[in-house]
């Protein structure tokens, strides 16, 4: 379990320290590092295995039918990462500390960074490539919140917007090409994915995945073209981008080339399109980034530089390339750290980041001065640094390529080109900042800041000079087992050295350090020159781009979504029409096998009195009372079909269902016009007509073909097993109550939540009462007639006797909850509408909400009851008992969940038609018209 | 027989349909009340029809399906819960609009008059 404690303890950290806002800065930085510095012991204590050639695995099922589970490993890749991350977040944790003011909210920044820091361990740890998506976009959502950390400045929302939109959108590419992955090796599992090399290049699927999977790599990466969220993101607290933008999330794309390197690499449009890109992004950034004024975007373009190299080196298909960039991404994330944390100090104590205004600051922080200059150095390449030994094997690897055939000695020059470009902006970062005159202007009087706020970059430059000294005691061990994972088991001979002799890597270093100071000091030409371009403004255009984008969406939603629900009904019958209809045309013959019953007097009677109701309907649809007593003959009817085809229990529900909807009907016409008027011009109707008989036709001739075809149904065990298993006789009572009861619960839930929806629809109705009917004809004076009202009264105690033995027969003969229910909201209902709800009021105060929670509780009890008997959810008992006097009887767990069904159909029933009812009741009637 | 209940869902079909498309919410209510007739019946004849045949043990010799019958039950019971929310939604809308159009306006020129 101690795998997945890493990521845990991370996001531990983040919850505690979200809970720090009242203690003091201190007491909130000291608690926010214990658990990252706990995580960072647990992998110091398990690098020695990981060393040995172990790889460290661990798995907790989820769902395993879908190849999702949770898992993590831990091999020399995910090792070196999971160092940096902690090590690095922890230097960043304690550097944030000083470098926030008192206004800015420290919980906050460190829970985000913590929640940031247990993404990356995710990516960098998972073993199921599902789960390295999730992890991937939780990068991109906290990177999100950690740019925007001052949200009430304009450029830090942009930047997040920015940032998210190029990193999120390239997770989406990501995901496409993972699922294609996954699916061509058959396993979402890494381990599996990582050995089916030679099935991925063979899949026709290989090029489409490798370009989505290196499209959500480059877009972290702030590869060309998508590098231009990096330097917006810079709008970040400068801790933030130390650690995310130099140091970890941007290279989690490099992070990814390396992981599917053993599986996609190998083939020449990997390195084609990673070399190239790679090259490019190299070249770009390091020029780009000598123009910048802005510190900040300085450390910004020479990144994206950075990243450019690593990702050549990925593209440069030899093996040592391959170590050179691991060596790479452990010597940048020092260097670039420690120079991002200068820059805050500065940036803290100067209050500008202005290299213009910036100048001189050697007398003024010397100490700082002295840290920043040597990572600088090693920056550029310096040796004796660590920046130059990995910059060296770089050379030597560019040497060794043939990737363009015989214009291959291109690269090797053009890296030297940008080496010097490197060395030139590293020379103006150290002359411009620390030298050049006297500082102009600026907003603070500069001294060096606090003792401690230093310690971390004390700590990342000592790595640098230690490891540009002494490399093999300090790198060696993970270098060799970090580059074990990438090369699938592999490792070339190398050496790192700091002296290789005299050989053509040390010239291009010369050539470049010579170049740089010459491009430095020429630069006033190359900025005139620069100034000269057009300018394009990243920021400009990616608003632009996402305008045209949101309007054109914008265009085809109108175009769809017209707002008519006619016309979105009309289509949606259509699509019916056409799904429906189809197989119909492929069918040889409509009529099946199954001999055929003839037609009957009573059958052509009730179904000549359907047709007639159902035609008299749609006939005078606008005289709406007329539609609806011609309505309610159809559904009479169809309670007789019922009777007639052998099924008792729908019938009896059929039958007070009926009932209960035109009552709500006739008491929801007196809310609503009494008339439709005639707006549908005739072209309208004709194609409301054709849709329709289509319709019918079709689904007509389906239930046609249904029926008379002979058929083998699973009910066989139902009839079987219901006497035996259910103890019932009413077998569709017993599936109801006891097979799949499981399903009634859920349809009672939905009966509850309808009924809950209309208590709130109801709530605060601007209420439009007519004063007469649609005549003008006043209402009659005497609402309650004296008739109904002492007839309704003595049918209210048979009627809810019937209702009650309609109940209990239930699981033997046609009847149960569902109808018992029904028949008694209808008893109620009735008093309703004899005596008005006033009335009832004062003789029954029912909260009707609390009867459809408690019927739902009983039902839900008694399924959970069984799991005191050690049965699985909703597992009927029954027996049977002999009382004195009233002889045998059978008691069953199902009859009390049958209980709850009758109590939340009761409550339902009567919160719909009652709550409805009262809105007639109080109201004063007052002439309104619409 | 057959047909004749055949014919009867697929006329129970044509009706709700087109009363569902009609522009007033009451219309469309009736309509979805007979569109759900006319799928309980059918989900109801998935079964197949037989006579005298009900599923109580013991009351005779061969039974119906209980199976679509259990079904249907529940079906006309959410059935009438749908309904009845759509009915009160269309008591709110014309409250909250002042019509009942299921667009939620009245078009230009029926309001004008002209059809």
């Amino acid at each position: 379990m101690t795998l997945l404690w890493i990521p845990l303890l991370s996001l531990l950290g983040s919850i505690i320290s979200s809970m720090t806002g009242k203690l003091s800065r201190n007491q909130s930085t000291t608690l926010s590092l214990i658990m990252p510095i706990i995580a960072l012991f647990m992998c110091v204590n398990m690098a020695p295995a990981v060393f040995a050639g172990e790889e460290i695995r661990e798995t907790i099922s989820w769902l395993p039918l879908l190849g999702i589970n949770i898992a993590f490993r831990l091999d020399g890749l995910a090792l070196l990462f999971v160092f940096m991350i902690l090590a690095i977040g922890i230097l960043v944790i304690f550097y944030a500390r000083y470098y926030l003011s008192k206004n800015d909210s420290m919980p906050k920044l460190y829970s985000y960074l913590m929640l940031f820091m247990t993404a990356m361990l995710g990516i960098v740890m998972s073993n199921n490539v599902i789960q390295l998506w999730f992890f991937w976009e939780l990068t991109s959502i906290s990177s999100f919140l950690l740019i925007s950390y001052w949200w009430y400045k304009s450029e830090a929302r942009k930047g997040a917007l920015m940032a998210l939109t190029i990193t999120g959108g390239g997770g989406l590419a990501l995901l496409a090409g993972l699922l294609i992955l996954g699916n061509i090796v058959g396993s979402y599992n890494l381990d599996i994915i990582l050995a089916s090399k030679e099935v991925i290049q063979a899949s026709q699927w290989y090029e489409v995945s490798l370009i989505l999977i290196l499209l959500g790599a480059f877009t972290k990466s702030a590869q060309f073209p998508f590098h231009f969220w990096l330097p917006h993101a810079m709008a970040a607290p400068t801790p933030v981008s130390a650690y995310l933008h130099s140091a970890t999330m941007v290279k989690a794309g490099i992070f990814l080339l390396a992981r599917f390197y053993p599986v996609l690499a190998g083939t020449d449009l990997w390195f084609f399109i990673v070399s190239i890109t790679g090259l490019t992004t190299l070249l770009f950034g390091a020029y780009v980034a000598l123009f910048k004024h802005d510190l900040k975007g300085l450390l910004a373009y020479s990144t994206i530089s950075h990243l450019g190299l690593i990702t050549l080196l990925f593209g440069l298909n030899t093996d040592l390339a391959t170590v050179a960039a691991i060596f790479h991404i452990i010597n940048h994330a020092t260097f670039k750290a420690s120079l991002f944390m200068a820059t805050g100090i500065i940036d803290h104590e100067t209050g500008t980041r202005d290299m213009r205004k910036i100048n001189g600051m050697w007398k003024f922080m010397p100490y700082t001065a002295t840290l920043a200059m040597v990572a600088a150095a090693s920056m550029a390449g310096v040796p004796l640094l660590n920046g130059f030994l990995s910059k060296e094997m770089f050379f030597a690897e560019t040497l060794h390529q043939q990737l363009l055939g015989s214009l291959s000695w291109v690269i090797p020059v053009l890296a030297t080109v940008a080496a010097a470009f490197s060395v030139a902006y590293s020379a103006r970062f150290i002359h411009d900042v620390f030298f050049n005159g006297d500082p102009i202007d600026l907003p603070k009087q500069p001294h060096e800041p606090p003792r401690y706020m230093r310690v971390p970059i004390e700590i990342l430059v000592a790595l640098c000079l230690i490891v540009g000294i002494f490399p093999n005691f300090v790198v060696d061990d993970i270098l060799v087992s970090a580059s074990h994972a990438v090369l699938g088991g592999y490792v070339p001979e190398f050496k790192v050295a700091l002296w290789h002799g005299f050989n053509l890597p040390l010239l291009m270093s010369a050539f470049a350090v010579m170049g740089g100071i010459l491009i430095y000091t020429q630069r006033r030409y190359l900025f005139l020159f620069q100034a000269s371009l057009p300018t394009v403004n990243a920021k400009k255009s990616f608003d632009n781009a996402i305008y045209v984008l949101i309007k054109w969406s914008q265009q085809k939603i109108n175009a769809i979504e017209n707002g008519s629900l006619q016309r979105y009904l009309m289509l949606m019958f259509l699509v019916v029409l056409l799904a429906a209809g189809w197989p119909l045309f492929e069918m040889n013959k409509l009529v099946g096998a199954k001999e055929l019953t003839p037609i009957g007097l009573h059958n052509a009677l009730g179904a000549a009195l359907l047709m007639i109701g159902a035609i008299s309907t749609v006939i005078w649809y606008r005289t709406r009372m007329v539609s609806l007593l011609m309505i309610s003959v159809v559904g009479l009817m169809v309670s007789v079909a019922f009777t007639r085809f052998s099924a008792p229990d729908l019938a009896l529900t059929q039958l007070t269902v009926e009932v209960v909807t035109i009552v709500l009907l006739m008491l929801a016409l007196f809310f609503l016009p009494q008339h439709s008027p005639r707006e549908s011009s005739s072209m309208r109707i004709l194609r409301d007509l054709g849709i329709s008989s289509a319709l019918g036709i079709v689904i007509g001739s389906i239930c046609y073909a249904i029926i008379t075809r002979p058929f083998e149904s699973i009910s066989d065990f139902f009839v079987a097993n219901s006497k035996t298993g259910g103890g019932g006789t009413n077998v569709v009572n017993v599936i109801l109550v006891d097979f799949r009861g499981f399903d009634t619960l859920g349809e009672i839930c939905v009966l509850g939540i309808a009924a809950l929806g209309i208590y709130k629809l109801l709530g605060n109705l601007p209420l439009f009462m007519p004063g007469s009917d649609s005549e003008g004809r006043p209402w009659a004076k005497e609402r309650y007639p004296v008739l109904l009202a002492s007839i309704s009264q003595s049918l209210l105690p048979l009627a809810l006797l019937v209702s009650f033995y309609i109940f209990l027969r239930g699981h033997n003969l046609p009847g149960g909850g569902f109808i018992a229910g029904l028949i008694t909201a209808i008893a109620f209902i009735l008093q309703y509408i004899a005596h008005g709800s006033n009335w009832i009021a004062v003789r029954l105060t029912i909260n009707y909400r609390k009867i459809i929670g408690s019927g739902l509780a009983i039902a839900l009890f008694t399924g959970i009851g069984s799991w005191f008997f050690d049965k699985p959810f909703m597992t009927t008992w029954f027996d049977y008992f002999d009382i004195p006097f009233i002889g045998e009887i059978e008691l069953a767990s199902a009859l009390l969940f049958d209980l709850g069904v009758y109590i939340t159909v009761v409550g339902a029933t009567l919160m719909i038609l009652a709550s409805l009812g009262e809105l007639t009741a109080n109201t004063p009637k007052e002439e309104v018209n619409i | 027989m057959e047909l004749l209940y055949a014919a009867c869902v697929g006329l129970l079909v044509f009706c709700g349909v087109f009363l569902i498309l009609r522009s007033r919410t009451f219309p469309v209510v009736l309509g979805l009340t007979m569109l759900s007739y006319a799928v309980n019946l059918f989900l109801f004849a998935s079964g197949r029809l037989s006579l005298n045949s009900a599923v109580i043990l013991g009351e005779s010799t061969k039974y119906a399906d209980p199976l679509p019958q259990a079904f249907v039950l529940t079906a006309i019971v959410i059935g009438f819960a749908m309904t009845a929310f759509v009915v009160i939604l269309s008591i709110r809308g014309r409250a909250d609009l002042g019509n009942d159009h299921v667009n939620g306006h009245v078009p230009e020129n029926i309001k004008k008059g002209r059809v």
